[in-house]
């Protein structure tokens, strides 16, 4: 049994001109010990679907659909439950280090508030416990870093502090809203390491949110691709790099440098914007950026074509049926 | 990093230092010198002023006398030179001399004495009333956010700081006094009332230093009244501050990163949440106490509060250069004073706050 099941979730954000949709019908698992990705343009729902798993959407924020965690239908869960299941089940870290961590207090306290919350243990066994998160994490000196505050770590730094808030409790499911995006090139590939070796270790589940097809390729084992609020592809990570089917997956791995189809020196991209929040086409909502679309896309809502049996995208016409390896992974 | 700089310039000089005593020393060195530069400010204005003392303190045909007008002039030195007349006032006032007030002919030190206690008195309650309700009202309608306890507490602030205090002095009094009889009348006491031996100035501290509760009850029935008018328009501005910062910091991330943890929402807001809030909380309660003061000329006029207000009052109607002086002194170092506290109470709250000197 997966660790977690979501099916038709649908959550609802209240903009300045009404209600909108960001995440609509979103079905998708992540089974233990897995690491999905998830990836999209800004504004694709993302972080709103990860937001959800822990009933924190923004202010006026809806959720409906189902969420199961552990066999267990938790988006009906009162405020007391979703407690109990934050930092403790699920831990989340979120996108920018320099401001997710808070400014006034000591490391120490930020690693073990939740620790002595949910777990009831002393002052001292928390202590214990978080210096050995930091170790794991590869802080150096742990000691010194418990008294310290977080502006005197630099970012790299900081996200492993970060992590090793999120494993305090030793949760079954990490989310990780674009880990490594406010980080150097060369301190992301240590943290994308780091949570390599962490779900080894604790076969922990864990769902990375990116716009960053490296981080996918290089940590992930099955990919869900968004666009809009939507899935319009998922599949195991080499399927879905190596035979991207949908016409927006192939574009953004197109887009890659190194990977233009054309072997210019100009950089591909894809034509137009990301719809915005409130403002999504009709039908399959990435007809109006599509160079295969017909008119048959802007009326129905894309049925699921399943490829296999973990590959599967959302494209009313199917445009690559036939052709079976086209953008290939460089 | 920050630290190792400050390290290097403390062996240096001790007063450049990040601790917390060469913090404090630099401080109140600056504060000294703001007091200086107030009365070069306040001397001037007065001078500038049109106006003359001598015509608001004597009468018309004492006036209409040159010798009476040579003589008042030469007794409190109005005849020599601005600058002459200011070296005077400073080294004086370096030896705690105020001069002597033009329309109470006593000492202005003497006067100051006797009228500030009584505005501190409730000014101090006024500010504690107004910390405790405004913080609190401020931080429920930050937390309940848009539903009716911070509808119903906005058009509350709103109204706090939207009357003038003459008008909620006056309405206070009417029905407080007049209608329902519950506050006691004018004055810091009942008439013929013996007040406490003076340490403070402050009845209620004094009653109850000398232990004899029965005045320290009657004082502070009298006090409550004045107080808490004064404290309305700061009950206002704090909690309409309390509900914008708390709703600032709420909108972080490392509030979101908090709730992640699955922290109970009271330690969310108590420890991440209103500890940034206080910030700058206290640097607006400090100069609402600050504020308070200038408050108090209207209403301790209505409640016939024999307090500096009233004094600041005369001295301008008769243009009493060393009363007038003596007010601002008092004013300015109330203000600089509470600045330092705010200085310090920042670094309080948060120890990372090297550089604020």
């Amino acid at each position: 049994m997966n660790l977690l099941t979501v099916e038709n979730l649908t959550v609802t954000l209240a903009t300045g001109s009404g209600d909108a949709q960001a995440v609509r019908n979103l079905s998708f698992n992540v089974g233990h010990g897995e690491i999905l990705g998830v990836a999209g343009e800004s504004g694709s729902g993302k972080t709103m679907t990860a937001l959800s798993m822990l009933g924190l959407l923004p202010y006026k924020g809806k959720a409906s659909g189902s969420i199961k965690f552990d066999g267990r239908e938790i988006l009906t869960s009162s405020k007391r439950e979703y407690r109990d299941l934050r930092g403790k089940e699920i831990a989340m870290i979120f996108q920018d280090p320099m401001t997710s961590l808070h400014p006034m207090l000591t490391v120490e306290v930020q690693l073990t508030e939740h620790l002595r919350h949910h777990r009831k243990v002393s002052k001292d066994a928390a202590r214990n416990s978080a210096l050995e998160l930091l170790a794991t994490v590869k802080i150096p000196e742990p000691a010194a870093a418990l008294r310290a505050h977080p502006s005197q770590f630099s970012g790299g730094m900081r996200q492993r502090i970060a992590i090793a808030m999120a494993l305090a409790c030793e949760p079954k499911l990490l989310i990780a809203d674009e880990p490594t995006t406010a980080l150097d090139v060369t301190v992301q590939a240590g943290i994308l390491k780091l949570l390599h070796q962490l779900r080894k270790e604790r076969n922990l589940s864990v769902m990375v949110i990116t716009h960053d097809l490296g981080v996918l390729s290089s940590l992930t084992d099955r990919i869900m691709i968004m666009y809009a609020g939507s899935e319009v592809e998922s599949g195991l990570t080499t399927d879905l790099l190596r035979n991207p089917r949908h016409p927006y997956t192939k574009g953004l791995i197109a887009a890659l440098p190194g990977n233009s189809a054309s072997n210019s020196k100009n950089l591909l991209s894809i034509d137009g914007m990301p719809p915005e929040l409130g403002n999504f086409p009709t039908g399959c909502a990435f007809h109006t950026r599509c160079n295969y679309a017909k008119e048959s896309c802007k009326g129905a809502i894309p049925e699921v074509t399943n490829l296999n049996s973990t590959h599967r995208i959302f494209c009313p016409i199917n445009p690559f049926s036939e052709v079976t390896s086209a953008g290939s992974q460089s | 990093m920050k630290p190792v700089s400050g390290e290097r310039k403390t062996r240096k000089r001790p007063l450049s230092g990040t601790g917390f005593t060469p913090f404090i020393i630099r401080r109140l060195l600056t504060s000294i010198l703001l007091v200086f530069g107030v009365t070069f400010i306040s001397f001037s204005i007065t001078q500038l002023v049109p106006g003359d003392p001598v015509a608001a303190n004597l009468g018309q045909s004492a006036y209409s006398d040159p010798e009476i007008v040579a003589a008042f002039e030469k007794e409190f030195g109005l005849d020599q030179p601005v600058p002459v007349q200011y070296y005077r006032y400073i080294t004086n006032l370096l030896q705690g001399d105020l001069g002597v007030s033009l329309s109470s002919k006593r000492p202005v030190a003497e006067d100051l004495k006797e009228y500030f206690p009584a505005t501190l008195e409730i000014a101090l309650v006024a500010v504690f009333l107004a910390l405790i309700v405004g913080l609190l009202l401020g931080i429920i309608s930050a937390v309940t956010r848009d539903r009716w306890p911070d509808q119903i507490i906005r058009v509350f602030s709103l109204t706090g700081v939207s009357m003038p205090a003459f008008w909620t002095a006056l309405t206070a009094f009417y029905i407080f006094f007049f209608v329902l009889g519950w506050a006691p009348g004018t004055g810091r006491l009942e008439p013929g009332g013996e007040p406490p031996p003076t340490v403070t100035g402050l009845f209620t501290i004094d009653a109850l230093i000398k232990g004899d509760f029965q005045t320290f009850r009657q004082a502070f029935s009298y006090l409550l009244l004045p107080a808490i008018v004064l404290a309305i328009y700061a009950v206002g501005v704090l909690t309409r501050f309390t509900r914008a910062s708390m709703l600032e910091i709420l909108g972080n991330d490392y509030v979101r990163a908090a709730r992640a943890k699955g922290l109970p929402e009271f330690t969310v807001i108590r420890r991440h949440v209103l500890r940034p809030a206080l910030l700058s909380i206290i640097t607006v309660a400090g100069v609402a106490f600050a504020s308070l003061l200038a408050g108090s000329v209207l209403v301790e006029n209505v409640f016939s509060w024999p307090g500096l207000g009233q004094y600041a009052y005369r001295a301008a109607v008769g243009l009493d250069l060393p009363g007038i002086m003596g007010v601002s002194m008092i004013v300015a170092t109330v203000y600089i004073t509470m600045n330092l506290l705010v200085d310090i109470l920042y670094r309080i709250i948060d120890p990372q706050m090297k550089d604020s000197a």
